[in-house]
């Protein structure tokens, strides 16, 4: 056999041309899920074959926000709860471009919440994925509208006394085309779902549970992070197509994962030239020049 | 560009309108808005005209999101504003700083009415001049034009998007309930006329590019979204790549270039209309519709044969701090009318600094300030009575 020699240049991975690699190393802990979701993500861009100068990466304020800063496209990191407004803007600005939007669950949903909830009606072209850590990882681990009845957190000592959301359900309801939920776990049926999620067009949105050991894990007795994501092993699972309002989040007996929506609908952009075509444009008021023309 | 999008005539338009034309005149091609009393018309006549120039208008779900919409579309190379009123205008202060930060070009028209809070939605105010210094947190320089005429709407909106290509920054228009609403004259010239600045581009390859290091001027070339630079763009305080830098140094090279270009180009952002300034023994300072009552006041004190003088602010920041120091060191004194309770009178305080005294003309709003009050004002600065 023979052995090859070592190669005096570092070793590239196979991800590293879709990696800012002079930001490495990145600040998410040991053991935290958003880089499974990142990896994920890129997998699934590279697996998509699109054109990285078509592509862009917009993102809120969180762990999860920093990912914009790592990826090697046009990248934005926003403000805390408006990427998808911003996403909004560049989308219908640059058209050609594909948009991801990627964020925490407390920046997408609470603080960002009214912002989801219109984009997806409006069906605005963007892909948007929740990495849902149950809590405010950054900030220290804080109640968020994900964190489970009951879970202990620095601001719900005694155990959060709010029921969570369900956002697949609530995307649904507002007229996402492609809902879709998994785990850091499922990372080839995530990089499936993304790569779907890509070429849909209209608003199209992967929620995907991820473990956070360092805010959330340590207080709720989940263990290390392998613990939790045999956690999500023993308790998904699997029900694709089902109506999503039924996808519940019981964490203490199933989590539901799969793809709960995939539809098609006009986007805004479609309905937008539909009807100012249709509408041929009036002149404003006032209609003609009042008195006598510059010459 | 389209002929629809300069409607070269004279016209009898309102302020708001004006606004809204001055805008596609000087290239805008996306609004972003959320209906509010008094800036609604610029609005509603974006959604008619944009979609016929190929431009979009969007109605977003609030300010916050019509603010950040637009410097979204910013960085995908169109030109982008939003107009508003007081309310509205501190949902946007919060992205406005994002749009600091990220030295993203785009315009901002604050149409005033009374506050705080809900306050007069139909009045007129000139409440958020200090709001609009200061109004998004931390420290940074500002562009803001006051307009105080349909005339002047649309030609200092046609400003407002220069200089904010020019400086990149949001540039933000002070205007108010009488001016957005009051109906006037306004020419539009040919469109080869009208000057408009490109956004200036990288000339370096992808690699090379600093996204944030900048020419002599200041001002760093941008490269938008799809250019093929790979750019990243955040809020955090970052270095010439754009990278976040959580350190001392990095802060302190950001801050001094965005006061930089700023500060070191005062004399060709700043543009004050001076009249009767080299006898006049009391300078009116005022900016916006108060420039109205003030000017009136001057001619009737000059018909009196007081000398009295006026300068019209037409940037209002950065503040000319030079011209109204040499002014206040050689006149018996100032006199500044504007309809809030004392806001841009404190930088003429600062800037007489004792050498004549101010003497301020407020208003709590709901009214204009009327002529014969800032004569008055005029006199009294005279005789040295308070
Ligand atoms: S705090 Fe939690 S979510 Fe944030 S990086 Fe650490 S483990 Fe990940």
């Amino acid at each position: 056999m023979k052995i090859r020699k070592p190669s005096k240049e570092p070793p590239v991975h196979p991800k590293d041309s879709l990696l800012r690699v002079e930001r490495i190393p990145h600040i998410w802990c040991p053991g935290c899920g958003i880089g499974t979701v990142f990896g994920a993500v890129m997998g699934a861009i590279q697996k998509s074959g699109c054109d990285l100068d078509r592509l862009a990466m917009v993102s809120g304020i969180g762990c999860t926000g920093r990912m914009a800063g790592y990826i090697r496209l046009d990248s934005f990191h926003t403000t805390h709860g408006r990427a998808i407004p911003f996403a909004t803007g560049l989308k219908l600005a640059r058209p050609e471009t594909k948009v991801l939007v990627v964020s925490g669950d407390g920046d997408l949903l609470a603080i960002g919440g009214n912002h989801f909830i219109h984009a997806a009606r409006r069906n605005i072209d963007l892909t948007v994925i929740c990495v849902n850590n149950l809590n405010y990882g950054m900030t220290g681990g804080q109640q968020a509208p994900s964190t489970p009845f009951g879970a202990r957190t620095p601001t719900s000592v005694a155990g959060s006394p709010e029921e969570p959301f369900n956002f697949c359900h609530l995307a649904a309801a507002c007229g996402a085309v492609y809902v879709a939920r998994w785990t850091a776990l499922h990372i080839r049926l995530l990089t499936n779902a993304i790569t779907e999620a890509m070429q849909k067009r209209g608003f199209s949105f992967l929620e995907v549970l991820t473990p956070c050991p360092s805010s959330f894990g340590r207080r709720n007795k989940m263990g290390s992070a392998l613990d939790t994501l045999k956690f999500y092993h023993d308790r998904s699972v699997i029900r694709n197509g089902i109506d999503p309002r039924d996808a519940l989040l019981d964490y203490d007996n199933q989590i539901v994962v799969g793809r709960f929506v995939d539809i098609e609908r006009p986007t805004f952009t479609d309905n937008y030239e539909a009807v100012n075509l249709r509408h041929a444009m009036p002149s404003p008021e006032p209609e003609r020049p009042q008195g006598r023309r510059k010459p | 560009m389209s002929d629809k999008s300069v409607l070269t005539g004279t016209w009898f338009m309102n302020g708001d309108h004006a606004c809204c034309e001055g805008a596609l005149a000087a290239g805008c091609r996306f609004f972003a808005g959320y209906p509010i009393t008094p800036a609604t018309e610029v609005a509603e006549r974006m959604s008619r005209r944009l979609p016929e120039l190929g431009g979009i208008y969007i109605q977003m779900e609030d300010e916050l999101a019509s603010m950040a919409a637009i410097l979204g579309a910013s960085w995908g190379g169109v030109k982008a504003m939003t107009s508003t009123s007081g309310p509205g205008f501190s949902l946007m202060m919060e992205n406005i700083g994002l749009g600091i930060c990220t030295e993203t070009p785009c315009v901002v028209c604050n149409v005033q009415r009374a506050g705080p809070s809900t306050g007069l939605p139909t009045l007129v105010a000139q409440g958020d001049m200090m709001q609009a210094r200061w109004g998004s947190h931390g420290h940074y320089e500002i562009i803001a034009l006051s307009p105080s005429s349909p005339q002047e709407m649309f030609d200092f909106t046609i400003r407002a998007f220069n200089l904010s290509e020019q400086y990149r920054l949001p540039v933000i228009i002070l205007a108010d309930e009488v001016v957005g609403h009051m109906n006037e004259r306004v020419v539009i010239p040919p469109a080869g006329e009208i000057e408009v600045v490109k956004r200036r581009k990288p000339t370096a390859p992808p690699g090379e590019y600093r996204p944030y290091q900048p020419d002599a001027d200041g001002v760093a070339p941008m490269a938008g979204c799809g250019e093929g630079y790979r750019i990243h763009v955040t809020g955090l305080t970052h270095d010439e790549r754009g990278y976040p830098g959580m350190n001392a140094a990095t802060q302190e090279q950001m801050m001094e270039r965005l006061i930089r270009k700023i500060r070191a180009n005062r004399d060709s952002i700043i543009r004050t209309e001076n009249v009767f300034l080299d006898d006049a023994e009391v300078v009116v300072v005022a900016y916006g519709i108060s420039a109205r009552s003030a000017r009136h006041a001057v001619q009737e004190a000059r018909a009196k044969g007081i000398r009295a003088g006026l300068i019209k602010l037409e940037t209002v920041w950065p503040f000319p701090e030079e011209l109204i120091r040499s002014v206040a060191s050689r006149v018996r004194a100032l006199v500044m009318p504007e309809i809030n309770a004392g806001q841009m009178v404190l930088e003429m305080e600062r800037c007489a600094g004792g050498a004549c005294p101010v003497r301020m003309v407020a208003h709590h709003g709901g009214a204009l300030i009327p002529p014969a009050k800032v004569l008055d004002a005029v006199r009294k600065a005279l005789k040295g009575r308070p």
